[in-house]
């Protein structure tokens, strides 16, 4: 015990009350240089870019602003404080930008909190190198968008302290980065805007740029604070930034906007014409001063360039828009993360401590709290009062990943028996012991972290204290040191008070035409002969206690009898379907082994015996229904997987009428594309749920067949939904195999129940996800498996304590793969904060976006899908606005101050406003989005945030002997370049684009072709060829397929071929063919509706 | 022409027809007063070697109302090539040699197969289950190769068998709780699919109708080795049962789904539906019991105080698939076998109106069972099948004469006709029946009335006459024709009462009034009918006896009445009238076949035969009396439904001394044999086998004996007490001697 007890550096509970001291340590007590600590914090805080509006005059305004910096810069020693978890509120404005600073207690003082706050949110510290600038603050000065830089904290390591300060960069600096392409000297903004082109050059070449914008960032500061942001390698490249800073002077950015929209617009026409115009008629308004100057700027397009005259080279091209480069990337966010967060163990030991992001690769140890690979909060940092709540409109929200898989460095959690008393836990609230509850009276009593009860230590429990009040043996029990742990259930957890018998898996295949045709039940059944030998069994078993059944069905349902003693499989043939019903018990499901040879015959036996079938027609219900009643009468949870090829018309319940009407889109009527045909299926849902019946459902449609509808079932069941369109062996085989594979062998929890506990102070109020409900609290998952997750949304329904924190405990009660009865408990201790810095400081926004797709998601089904995304508008502006007007230091109106943690909220949430769902294309079918809705559902974070935005890899340029991944871009189509190829992923598409002026070697060596135009567009594989591209290309295939939940078919796509549409359709920063938004556009609109809320 | 015996015997003999009145009253009055009404027993198909087959059309009557075919009762004129009818007197032209009474046609027609649809329970115990499947196996060898053979499996669901398929074996299952009509069951076994091109296409229906149905019912020579294997991969019911419960088995869907694949592919096609089962329907529609083992199958005392809560609505679902099969010519034939009973009570009604069998026995595993099974499929000598179906018997009188009624396997054609009468007894109100399936054996009792006026008198000489027509499909596939004629003549009852009383078959009289009896026992109280039957005994005794006024003793019958009496004093106590110590499935088993079986087999129900062996002499029949039992002799009796023998107190002791193993007493190693031997002579015709009884003095079943004989000594009368004849009887029942005693005081009371 000993020894355990030394181990842990600091044991991460106690913070609470060594508080300072303590915390310190622990949280960067992990890592080894010291250096380092600084570097996790930035990784959030990172680069804060600020946008800023400049008016025309701005050039003039600038320098002020970057006054500003110096104000938020000392401030910033406070901000560390503040990141202190430990709620201290003063800190808090802090400006936390100064966190790194923490180490030096003098830093802590920040005297004043007051301007500082905003600005340096920029959490400077972070790697002290790049020093990031707290927020980014974009001026979008009437039109133009400078980047307002985020006063990089400077007092951070590397000295950019300063520039920290800059923040205020009103715009001007640093921040400005992003926008900062624009901002280029006043008049450059304008050029910029024109002729990206010639404005990025610069901005790329960091150095020099940086240098040569420095001096007019007046504030030298900025510079580092840019360029802490930045890695060099982006584009984005702090030295862009600062340039920005500059232009910030010139408000002319805000001119591009107001060109695109007026004439110039070269590019799309105004997609959205509500969008376009009010945000320009606002910035005039808002600009009311400015506006002189726009219209100037605006109508002479030429004119711009002028401006452009400052520092960079002014360009000849008309300027088209705000410059990409000057606006928060997300490539650069996720390098720098990587850079600084990916090296180290990530450490649970502190509460409240914000994960690396989820593109970061890093290893967890649990040192109380839950992993991040768990449990990822939208904050760590919680308002004390749900008014401060309100008022942030940040949604406090948990994303749970109750069975997440771990990579095989961490340890799975510990399974602790108590024995047949169960799991101690809190006579009140029912809470699971857990490293949170305090011992008291010698180690007699403990009281509830959750809801202070105080109850008795079981005498078989009981175990004396230390000097600091931990019990002796706390290192010896997971329950007492770690945020995640298995107890073992007793029969009291059980249904009917029975331990449960191991879970089955009943394959329903279609077989009528459409399936037989296709070559579907063929290379399905074949499958399945080798893939029974992979089915999910618990740690060192030898064999899998899962027992298997099949059905196969069209408009009548057949059941196997596969009995071992059997020559040969007997078909049961029910055609009641209106009133299903299983045939046979014994010898429905067996052990695969000891049925082996029966089982092969009837997978043999299958293909032929429909090869020859008329039948079109399918039932699905009665399927669903049969598999709950056949594991019903096993009295056993279990998995049905269901083949299906159409829509389901045959009579029976559940019948489905062809309903998909386009028409309806952008009608009001809209919602109920999304919502499902008949209540029947719910009704079933629930009776499956009941039973522990989960539903995978594979669907192959060659048309319409109401995936809202037919989904339903797999959704409230804890299942998965696949869907391959228009299916054909040749073509996806690979995929279906592969995620079938995947499927049948990852490991589930069967009929399982989760509750989510909470302290006293706020309460979990809202569920998305694949599961459930009967009641507001219990979420019901007839299965569950390692890729699914929860979201859970908290409301304040008390104050919280700045002390004590607030702690969750996620508790579900499952079944295992082996039949055993378990319950995985994990706890994750937050910050909570009186000061609304705090919460800006301890954000996630990939977790934020995670959350608000799914709320949007959800939405769709009640409201019309124009509501919804206005309500999404809304809250991130009202988020924004809340921060620009508590938290920012104090700037001009036309300045776009965005918090650190949240700079790629607005890039973000743009991709989830144009996503198929809230925006469909002419392309996309109501099948599609209703199933990209379903799958969005019970996404985990890491999934939502390549889904959104998707990763986009050049292929060609980094050497070919690099092994790594190349560094990859942004997801526009000016960042492609003809003469190059890229992979483009988001989680479930896979594409492979050739620029039209690739070198005819490289061609040779992928596709072994002699030229571009003999490759064919389209291409599903690559040949396999003796090379190093091109075995580098295909390993860098699998490696990402490997990395993703779904196999993703590949795509060849040639450039100007007609397929790029559907490539161009994930280019998410550019404008959609369906009236999505550019980035850059969206930026402006979301700047407006700020300043809206603002005035 | 010797005596009535000879004529009676040699006219059934020859026609299988007998006539409670070989004369007949010639007026409706007289008729009445005769208390027997004019009846015979018809055994349509009843086995002559010696029948030519004729291959022509029958000749008919070209009365349309009359259609009565050429008989040898005909006036024929030769040469004028005329013949008159002798039922409407129409005169017809054209002529044929009309020289036999009972002519059979055969038509080459469509040859439909045989169909025999197996309905097996799997809730039996794995060594009955055994035992059924081996016979069922063995029965395949038997069938016609090219009949057809359908198989449904039941418990707690019911599986109709795909017969076609190869590789996996394939089936059709149907919840054994939810009642499906007709259309709902073919639609889910698939053979309504042509439903929508038949109408287009109707020339090309005939070719695929066979095929549709050939998944479920295929010849038997090209799945035999497919159904063996079946058969024998047969499981029990896979479904568990908890203790105190008693399995579901869904009979009553099983039948229904039988009922509906027929009535889809075969109508009107020779098919037999037979029911294996082990215990009563305890699920779903036809339910006779719940699943509880504490709560008993219903008893006669039950049905008594209306306890049967399941049984009016079994009985009435029964009721409707067996009208459903007698509609499409199809029989059900029901095989029960169990300790407890099996819902025969409900479910009769399936043998009884399509002229199925019906069998019950302990076990499957028996050979009562195995042999009764066999016997289905015995061939008559020319090596055709006992059996025949879709039959319909049509019956012409002549106008003196109207047909009231029919009791026997058979259901009414609802035909109404002018020889119809209004009264009916038995199934009336139609001159034509449906007898789905029927043997040699079937016999219908069918009733008349005389409506000829007491004023118009008949013309000396005139003769009544009556035609039976039997259309039928024979077990060699062809439609058949069996015309019966008979005629007799009439008699004035005031001046020719002896030639009448003369002309009595008080053995067919018998049988017809227990039929009566038992029919009427169906729908009342046991002991309304008991009263009735007594009623018309006092009035026949009234009307025929010889006696003075208030004097018993001088009471006296003539010898064509004179065993009559006894005839109804054991059918009193028979298990047709009597329900006590029976259950109600065995009342309905014993009816069932009471209802069927010819004139000699009904009397041996009635009457149980008793033979003696002893070393006195040769095997005699003796008395069913108590006295017959004697401690020296073995006693064999016959009671039709059980083959009993009964060893004496001395022979007992012998045996048990091992006397018959001493070379010394080889001959009373013969006496033990020689009632066995004549045991297995019955056994081996009876068709069911007989329950076998081997028991002696003491012993426990000796009771089978003692139930039946006329208990002439009891604990009552002591005057027999102590006295060396005779074994006493432990009963309160009346003697013959005590009914006789009554009849005649009754008889010859002037108040009754």
């Amino acid at each position: 015990m000993n020894v355990n007890q030394s181990a842990p550096p600091v044991p991460p509970f106690g913070q609470s009350q060594p508080i300072y001291p303590g915390y310190h340590q622990s949280s960067y007590g992990g890592q080894p240089g010291s250096a380092v600590p600084p570097t996790p914090y930035g990784a959030y805080n990172g680069p804060v870019p600020g946008y800023q509006q400049t008016h025309p005059q701005g050039v003039s305004r600038a320098p002020p602003s970057s006054g500003a910096p110096p104000v938020s810069t000392a401030q910033a020693p406070c901000g560390q404080a503040a990141y202190g978890q430990f709620g201290q509120g003063d800190i808090q404005n802090g400006p936390s930008s100064t966190v790194q600073m923490q180490r030096l207690p003098g830093s802590q003082q920040f005297g004043s909190p007051l301007a500082p706050v905003v600005s340096q949110p920029a959490v400077l510290q972070p790697y002290g190198p790049p020093p990031t600038s707290a927020q980014v603050t974009a001026q979008l000065a009437g039109m133009q968008l400078s980047g307002a830089v985020a006063p990089a904290p400077p007092p951070s390591g590397l000295g950019y302290g300063p520039p920290t300060s800059l923040a205020s960069a009103s715009g001007s600096f640093p921040n400005s980065g992003p926008y900062g392409s624009y901002p280029q000297g006043q008049a450059s903004p304008l050029s910029q805007a024109q002729g990206h082109p010639g404005v990025q050059p610069p901005l790329r070449s960091a150095p020099p740029l940086a240098s040569s914008f420095t001096p007019p960032a007046s504030g030298g500061p900025r510079m580092p604070s840019m360029t802490g942001p930045l890695p060099p390698g982006q584009g984005f490249g702090g030295p862009p930034v600062s340039q920005p800073n500059h232009v910030s002077s010139p408000p002319v950015q805000a001119l591009p906007p107001g060109t695109q929209m007026t004439g110039p617009p070269v590019p799309p026409p105004p997609m959205h014409s509500p969008q376009q115009p009010g945000y320009q008629l606002q910035q005039n308004g808002s600009f009311g001063p400015a506006g002189g100057p726009q219209p100037s700027y605006g109508g002479p397009y030429p004119g711009a360039p002028n401006f452009g005259s400052q520092p960079g080279p002014p360009q000849p091209l008309p300027p088209k828009r705000l410059d990409p480069d000057a606006i928060p990337s997300p490539i650069q966010v996720i390098e720098d993360d990587r850079n600084n967060r990916g090296s180290e163990p990530f450490v649970t030991g502190v509460r409240g401590q914000v994960p690396p992001l989820v593109t970061t690769n890093f290893l967890v140890k649990d040192q109380g709290n839950a992993s991040p690979r768990y449990i990822r909060c939208t904050s760590y940092n919680i308002p004390c009062t749900s008014d401060m709540a309100k008022q942030a409109q940040v949604p406090l929200a948990a994303v749970i990943k109750p069975l997440a898989r771990l990579p095989p460095e961490e340890a799975s959690p510990y399974v602790v028996d108590h024995g047949e008393s169960g799991p101690l836990r809190c006579n009140r609230c029912k809470a699971y012991m857990c490293p949170f509850m305090q011992f008291v009276e010698g180690g007699r009593r403990f009281q509830c972290c959750f809801c202070s009860c105080v109850n008795d230590v079981p005498p078989q429990y009981f175990q004396h204290l230390d000097h600091t009040g931990k019990r002796v043996d706390a290192y010896d029990r997971p329950e007492l040191s770690l945020g995640s742990y298995e107890f073992l259930a007793t029969v009291d957890y059980c249904k009917n008070n029975k331990f449960p018998s191991p879970p089955a898996f009943i394959f329903m295949i279609d077989v009528s035409y459409n399936a037989i045709r296709t070559g579907l039940v063929r290379l399905l059944c074949e499958e399945l002969k080798s893939l029974l030998d992979y089915l999910p069994r618990e740690g060192g078993a030898e064999e899998s206690a899962i027992r298997v059944g099949f059905v196969t069905y069209n408009k009548v349902l057949h059941f196997y009898n596969v009995k071992s003693s059997l020559a040969q499989p007997q078909m049961m043939v029910v055609s009641d379907v209106a009133d299903m019903f299983v045939p046979l018990l014994d010898g429905f499901l067996v052990n695969v082994n000891e049925s082996r040879a029966v089982i092969t015959s009837l997978l043999d036996q299958i293909p032929e015996m429909f090869a020859d079938t008329r039948e079109t027609e399918t039932v699905f219900a009665p399927v669903i229904q049969a598999g709950m009643e056949a594991l019903k009468a096993a009295e056993c949870a279990g998995k049905l997987f269901l083949f299906h090829t159409s829509l389901p018309v045959a009579e029976a319940p559940g019948r489905l009428k062809n309903r998909d009407d386009r028409k309806l889109i952008n009608t009001d009527k809209e919602k109920t594309l999304f919502q499902p045909q008949t209540g029947a299926y719910q009704t079933l849902a629930k009776d499956c749920v009941a039973q522990g019946c989960c539903v995978d459902l594979f669907l192959f449609p060659n048309q319409y067949v109401d995936v809202a509808t037919l989904s339903v079932v797999p959704q409230l069941t804890g299942g998965s939904v696949y869907k391959y369109a228009c299916f054909q062996v040749e073509n996806d085989q690979e995929r279906f195999l592969s995620d079938l594979r995947r499927d049948i062998q990852k490991v589930v929890g069967f009929d399982a129940v989760m509750r989510v506990r909470t302290s006293t102070g706020i309460r979990a109020v809202d569920f998305f996800g694949a599961f459930y409900m009967s009641n507001t609290t219990d979420v019901e998952l007839a299965g569950l498996d390692g890729d699914k997750t929860v979201t859970v949304e908290f409301k304040h329904d008390d104050r919280l304590n700045e002390e004590s924190g607030a702690v969750l405990q996620c508790a579900l009660l499952y079944t295992s793969c082996a039949g055993q009865r378990r319950l995985r408990i994990h706890n994750l201790a937050l910050n909570c904060c009186t000061q609304l810095a705090d919460l800006y400081r301890n954000c996630e926004t990939d977790t934020l976006i995670n959350y608000m797709a799914k709320f949007a998601y959800r939405g769709v089904l009640n409201s019309p899908v124009k509501t919804v995304r206005d309500t999404l508008i809304t809250q991130c502006a009202q988020i924004l606005a809340c921060y620009r007007k508590n938290c920012a230091s104090p700037s001009s109106a036309g300045q776009l101050i965005l918090p650190e943690c949240m700079k790629l909220l607005p890039v973000y949430l743009n991709c989830v406003l144009k996503s198929d769902v809230l925006q469909p294309g002419a392309e996309v079918t109501t099948d599609d989005r209703a199933y990209v809705r379903q799958l969005v559902t019970s996404m985990d974070v890491a999934e939502t945030n390549v889904f959104f935005y998707p990763r986009l890899l050049p292929l060609t340029k980094s050497p070919i002997e690099s092994t790594s991944e190349p560094p990859a871009v942004r997801a526009s189509e000016e960042r492609l370049s003809n003469g190059d190829i890229y992979l483009l992923e988001n989680g479930l598409n896979l594409f492979l684009w050739v620029g039209a002026s690739v070198q005819q070697g490289v061609v040779q060596s992928l596709f072994n072709v002699s030229s571009f135009t003999q490759i064919t567009s389209g291409l599903g594989v690559l040949p396999v060829l003796d090379n190093p591209l091109s075995k580098k290309v295909r390993g860098l295939i699998a490696s990402l397929r490997a990395q993703r939940m779904r196999y993703m078919k590949l795509i060849v796509v040639k450039q100007e071929d007609k397929l790029e549409m559907l490539f161009k359709h994930f280019l998410v920063e550019d404008k959609s063919l369906s009236g999505g938004a550019s980035y850059v556009d969206f930026l402006c609109h979301m700047h407006k509706e700020i300043r809206q809320l603002l005035s | 022409m010797a005596t009535y015996l000879e004529f009676i015997q040699q006219n059934e003999e020859r026609d299988g027809v007998r006539f409670s009145w070989n004369v007949w009253p010639s007026s409706r009055l007289e008729a009445t007063r005769m208390v027997v009404p004019l009846a015979c027993l018809l055994t349509p198909l009843k086995e002559r070697p010696d029948l030519p087959p004729v291959q022509y059309e029958p000749v008919l009557c070209s009365r349309p109302t009359c259609k009565a075919i050429l008989n040898p009762l005909c006036q024929v004129d030769y040469r004028a090539k005329l013949w008159a009818c002798n039922f409407c007197f129409q005169r017809n032209q054209q002529l044929l040699l009309p020289n036999l009474s009972t002519p059979e046609t055969f038509f080459r027609g469509a040859r439909s197969p045989l169909i025999f649809l197996y309905v097996v329970d799997t809730c039996l115990e794995e060594d009955d289950l055994q035992a059924l499947k081996e016979s069922l196996q063995m029965s395949l060898s038997l069938l016609p190769p090219d009949a057809l053979v359908g198989l449904i499996t039941f418990g707690r669901m019911v599986q109709v068998h795909e017969l076609s398929c190869e590789g996996i074996s394939k089936s059709y299952v149907f919840r054994g709780t939810k009642d499906l009509t007709a259309k709902q069951i073919q639609d889910m076994l698939g053979l309504t699919k042509p439903a929508m091109p038949m109408q287009q296409a109707r020339p090309a229906q005939p070719q695929e109708h066979p095929f549709v149905s050939s998944r479920f019912l295929q010849p038997i020579h090209k799945i035999d080795m497919n159904l063996t294997d079946l058969l024998g991969e047969l499981q029990r019911d896979p479904w568990p049962v908890t203790q105190g419960k008693r399995p579901l088995r869904s009979t009553g869907v099983a039948l229904s789904i039988a009922v509906g694949l027929l009535e889809g592919t075969f109508p009107n096609t020779g098919a037999r539906i037979m029911l294996f089962t082990g215990g009563p329907p305890t699920q779903g529609p036809g339910m006779v019991v719940g699943d509880e083992l504490k709560v008993p199958i219903r008893s006669w005392h039950d049905i008594e105080k209306d306890n049967a809560r399941f049984m009016k609505k079994a009985t009435k679902h029964y009721e409707m698939l067996a009208n459903r099969t007698a509609t499409n010519g199809h029989c059900i034939d029901i095989y029960a076998c169990a300790l407890d009973q099996t819902g025969l009570l409900e479910m009769k009604c399936c043998p009884n109106l399509t002229g199925g069998h019906m069998v019950m026995g302990d076990s499957f595993n028996t050979s009562l069972f195995k042999q009764t099974f066999q016997r289905i499929f015995s061939k008559d000598f020319n090596g055709d099948f006992r059996m025949a179906f879709g039959a319909t018997l049509d019956v012409k009188t002549s106008r003196e004469l109207k047909i009231a009624g029919a009791i026997g396997p058979c259901v009414s054609l609802n035909v109404k006709g002018p020889c119809v009468s209004e009264n009916e007894l038995g199934v009336g109100g139609t001159s034509q029946w449906k007898i789905c399936g029927l043997d040699p054996t079937s016999t219908l009792g069918i009733y008349f009335e005389v409506v000829n006026q007491h004023n118009s008198p008949i013309p000396q000489g005139g003769r009544g006459a009556i035609q039976f027509v039997t259309q039928y499909q024979h077990s060699s596939t062809q439609k058949r024709i069996r015309v019966t004629t008979i005629a007799r003549n009439w008699a004035d009852a005031q001046s020719q009462l002896k030639h009448i009383e003369a002309a009595f078959d008080q053995e067919a009289a018998a049988v017809l009034m227990a039929r009566l009896g038992v029919f009427r026992a169906e729908s009342e109280e046991g002991p309304d009918v008991l009263r009735w039957l007594d009623r018309q005994l006092i009035r026949l005794c009234q009307k025929f006896g010889q006696y003075n006024k208030e004097d018993p003793t001088s009471f006296r019958l003539s010898d064509s009445f004179s065993l009559y009496p006894q005839f109804m004093f054991h059918l009193r106590r028979s298990p047709f009238l009597q329900v006590f110590n029976n259950s109600p499935d065995e009342s309905s088993y014993y009816r069932h076949h009471f209802a069927r079986q010819d004139l000699t087999q009904s009397l041996i129900m009635i009457q149980p035969i008793l033979y003696s062996y002893s070393f006195h002499g040769p095997p005699e029949p003796v008395l069913l009396d108590s006295s017959s039992i004697l401690a020296d002799r073995i006693l064999l009796m016959d009671t039709f439904f059980q083959i009993v023998i009964y060893l004496g107190e001395t022979i007992a002791q012998w045996r048990k001394a091992g006397y018959q193993d001493m070379p010394e007493y080889e001959n009373f190693k013969h006496l033990l044999q020689a009632p066995l031997d004549d045991a297995q002579e019955i056994l081996q015709a009876r068709f069911p086998m007989p329950r076998y009884v081997n028991t002696e003095h003491g012993g426990s079943q000796a009771r089978f004996l003692l139930s039946k004989v006329n208990p002439s000594q009891t604990h009552n009368n002591l005057y027999a007490w102590g006295q060396e004849t005779g074994a006493p009887i432990l009963t309160d029942d009346v003697s013959l001697q005590v009914f006789m005693d009554h009849l005649k005081k009754l008889a010859v009371s002037s108040a009754s």
